[in-house]
């Protein structure tokens, strides 16, 4: 699963992508120098996007390659190993009475917890995520966020979920979020880098473009909209905008970056509206767990009610579906 | 990996009640015109869908006389408050019945549900409260105390927007007191005879309004006529000038509204993904069908490339086929003949060096279809340039300046409509003052509203429609 997102063998990035960050000030001409966005016209565009009629064969197809985009999570204080170990039975076994329902992408969970997610996905395929670097807000020091990484990493997790520091990039020092993000990058060895850019703090559609493109620039192996801790995390017209961004990134480079959106989708719905959006804005390329994820926790059980549903022929009821 | 297929998602055409056979409405009743009837097809699968009976020239006098009964002894002088009554009624039908009107819009014009859902019906709606709010305000619109109607208004429609345009003419028309004799368009006239039947239910006094399904001949009548007052026209430019000689030197007020080449100009400061956006409404929305399309593409030399490419990206996720289906973004070209004018002038393009991209989506075997086509290294002196094609046809030019942006959008005998794309506000105000065009857009595209006038300069027309504007068009002022 990690083959086509990496860098390696990949073309060498162009000389105007390599001169922007060769200082504070270039950097800083090519963020504010990328396309601006237009607000309405980015939220007609979404919601166009979102009347998409999804059925029959193409729902099951949607409902099954949105199951394998999930990232389970479980990001809270009362975290303990067995609610960890509970979860990734869960990853690889999404529904135990049907066989053939496909195991989710990743566990996602706090650094303290990998090793336990990690036991218990041995073998499994599922991956385990860790989110690092002071989740959620990540207003520590460097070296604490690169231990945490170190943490994470040294305990087995093949993905990071780091954020980036927000502080930062609104007072307008992005060498400074760039470095943090090389670094972090450096610090995850062989392990998958996700940038959560917190869009919901980033206030403007045109900061979230060029946080994307900054994220990017450092290295990050997919651009994250959320923690989840903030609200509002993932939106149809922000992931657009982050959609474009690796369209664009890919068009200029020649180099595969995914995108995951984190935080309130909840439906099969919602789900299929952002599997159109990925399709449609970034290219079909884009349709594989390697480029896109959704980090979800109470996702999935609706996921598999409505795969129930399309394949019984009728709706069966939460308590069909087991909760962990 | 398998692709991701949407699945179709067809509009069941039952909702739109289709009859086999349908009359011209005349004095409040359906009648058998003495024309030849006429077939109207479905463009997307040339099946013939219904009989239609069409006017002579006789009939028009009759509807003529009816509607002048019906202005002298009842609608001219009716308070503005109880017109506006009839004009709320007819908008909450139109929202009653806006399935039906929009699948058989849909049916009878090509067009894709989801335009004539989302747009055509209800800002067809939209016209009429519209204009029913301004029936009893008339002497507060700022043309003196007592703006008087003029009369018996004769309008003729074009087959691109059929329930749209109807609305436009006919609710200015009679907010401000004058009945009408309406002619819809040949190809299109089905939605406009749901609509009269509309007007029996809303009890609408017989006379007021009158429709008369025909082709080209019975416009003229209806110009000619003596016992009209005012003529309102959209449609070709060819035909509104020889309207404009016809009515010359009669006491006819006249409105034409007629083609149109607009520019859809983009800065290199743009919102690049929103402008692209943008460009694919101006010119793709109703299949090109739009005499205020984006048709000429405007683009700063500098992205050029980058925009053209993004547009090609863009346009290959157009998805053409059954205008019923609710995933069609680009549905059929209204006629056989309009599909031959296309491929004409296309072929014009090939000929005179541009570079043709088409769009790689697959075209239906039957019907009427055209492919979103993006002509590139257009130049000023192309027809594809100069001339309207009223099809999914884009001509991408260049300029390098403000000044040389201006220059060329205005190069042009029509002026209906321009978009602007920079996200620097002073340009946008300075360009749209330098633009001769009845709407200048700025970072939207093909935006409508009832409040905001529309109409040309030069060989796109004249007179307003919508707005404060629009209803002097109607008034003795």
């Amino acid at each position: 699963m990690t083959a086509t997102t990496s860098t390696s063998a990949a073309p060498a990035t162009p000389a105007p992508l390599v001169e922007a960050t060769r200082d504070d000030a270039s950097l800083r001409r090519f963020l504010l120098g990328l396309p601006g966005v237009d607000q309405v016209g980015v939220e007609q565009r979404a919601a166009g996007l979102g009347t998409r009629s999804i059925k029959k064969d193409a729902k099951r197809w949607a409902i099954d390659t949105a199951i394998s985009m999930v990232d389970l999570t479980t990001l809270e204080g009362a975290d303990t190993r067995g609610k960890v170990r509970a979860l990734a039975a869960k990853a690889v076994r999404p529904d135990p009475e049907r066989q053939d329902t496909p195991r989710v992408a990743a566990v996602c969970v706090y650094p303290d917890m990998v090793a336990t997610a990690v036991e218990a996905l041995e073998g499994s395929g599922v991956h385990v995520a860790s989110v690092a670097t002071g989740f959620p807000a990540g207003r520590t020091s460097l070296e604490i966020k690169l231990a945490d990484t170190k943490i994470a990493v040294d305990a087995g997790a093949h993905e990071v979920d780091m954020v980036i520091d927000r502080g930062a990039f609104l007072e307008g020092r992005y060498m400074a979020v760039f470095e943090e993000i090389q670094a972090v990058k450096a610090a995850c060895g062989d392990a998958h880098l996700k940038v959560i850019l917190e869009t919901g703090e980033l206030a403007t559609y045109d900061n979230v473009r060029r946080a994307s493109w900054l994220a990017l620039l450092a290295g990050g192996d997919f651009i994250k909209t959320s923690t989840g801790k903030v609200s509002p995390a993932a939106t149809l017209p922000v992931t657009h905008i982050m959609l474009q961004a690796v369209r664009d990134w890919h068009a200029h480079t020649g180099e595969l970056r995914g995108v995951k959106p984190a935080g309130g989708i909840r439906t099969t719905k919602d789900a299929i509206k952002y599997l159109v959006a990925v399709h449609e804005v970034a290219g079909e390329q884009w349709l594989t767990p390697d480029l896109f994820r959704f980090g979800a926790s109470s996702l999935l059980n609706d996921l598999l009610l409505q795969r129930r549903t399309q394949v019984d022929g009728h709706y069966s009821g939460p308590d069909y579906v087991t909760v962990d | 990996m398998p692709v991701f297929e949407y699945a179709p998602a067809p509009e069941s055409r039952a909702i739109a009640n289709l009859k086999d056979s349908y009359k011209p409405f005349v004095n409040g009743e359906f009648v058998d015109g003495s024309g030849e009837p006429l077939k109207t097809i479905n463009p997307a699968t040339e099946e013939v869908l219904a009989e239609v009976g069409t006017a002579s020239k006789s009939d028009v006098d009759v509807a003529v006389k009816a509607a002048r009964k019906a202005y002298n002894g009842v609608w001219s002088k009716m308070p503005g408050t109880e017109r506006a009554k009839y004009l709320f009624r007819i908008a909450r039908l139109i929202q009653e019945r806006s399935r039906e009107l929009a699948v058989l819009e849909s049916l009878d014009n090509g067009k894709p549900i989801k335009e004539s859902r989302d747009s055509d019906v209800p800002t067809a709606a939209a016209h009429f409260f519209y204009h029913a709010g301004w029936a009893d305000k008339l002497e507060y619109a700022g043309y003196g105390p007592n703006p008087r109607p003029l009369g018996v208004a004769g309008q003729i429609i074009p087959w691109n927007f059929p329930l749209l345009m109807l609305a436009w003419k006919i609710a200015p028309a009679l907010a401000t007191g004058n009945t009408v004799v309406l002619k819809p368009a040949e190809t299109t006239p089905l939605t406009a005879l749901v609509f009269a039947e509309i007007c029996q239910q809303a009890e609408l006094p017989p006379g007021v309004v009158n429709i008369l399904p025909g082709a080209g001949d019975i416009g003229a009548s209806i110009v000619a006529h003596a016992d009209i007052d005012k003529i309102a026209f959209t449609g070709s430019t060819e035909v509104g000038k020889a309207i404009q000689r016809q009515v010359a030197g009669t006491p006819k007020k006249l409105t034409l509204e007629l083609g149109g080449k607009a520019a859809n100009i983009v800065f290199e400061d743009a919102p690049l993904d929103q402008a692209v956006e943008g460009i694919v409404n101006g010119i793709f929305f109703n299949q090109g069908h739009v005499c205020c399309a984006g048709s000429r593409l405007l683009v700063q030399e500098s992205i050029a490339e980058e925009v053209l490419e993004k547009l090609h990206h863009r346009v290959s996720t157009l998805r053409i086929g059954d205008p019923l289906d609710k995933n069609t973004d680009i549905g059929a070209i209204n006629s056989a003949e309009q599909l031959a004018k296309i491929r004409g002038l296309v072929e014009s393009g090939d000929a005179e060096g541009a570079e043709r991209w088409t769009s790689p989506c697959p075209v239906p075997d039957r019907g009427f279809f055209f492919a979103p086509t993006v002509f590139a290294n257009v130049h000023q002196s192309m027809r594809i340039a100069r001339e309207e094609i009223f099809g999914p046809v884009l001509s991408v030019l260049t300029f390098r300046t403000p000044d040389e942006a201006v220059a060329k959008a205005n190069n042009t005998p029509y002026g209906l409509s321009a978009g602007i794309w920079t996200e620097k506000g002073s340009r946008i105000l300075w360009m749209a003052n330098q633009l001769r065009a009845g709407v200048v857009w700025a970072n939207t595209f093909n935006r409508f509203d009832p409040a905001a006038p529309f109409g040309g300069y030069q060989e796109s027309g004249f007179g307003r429609e919508g707005g404060r504007t629009g209803l002097e068009a109607y008034l003795n002022v």
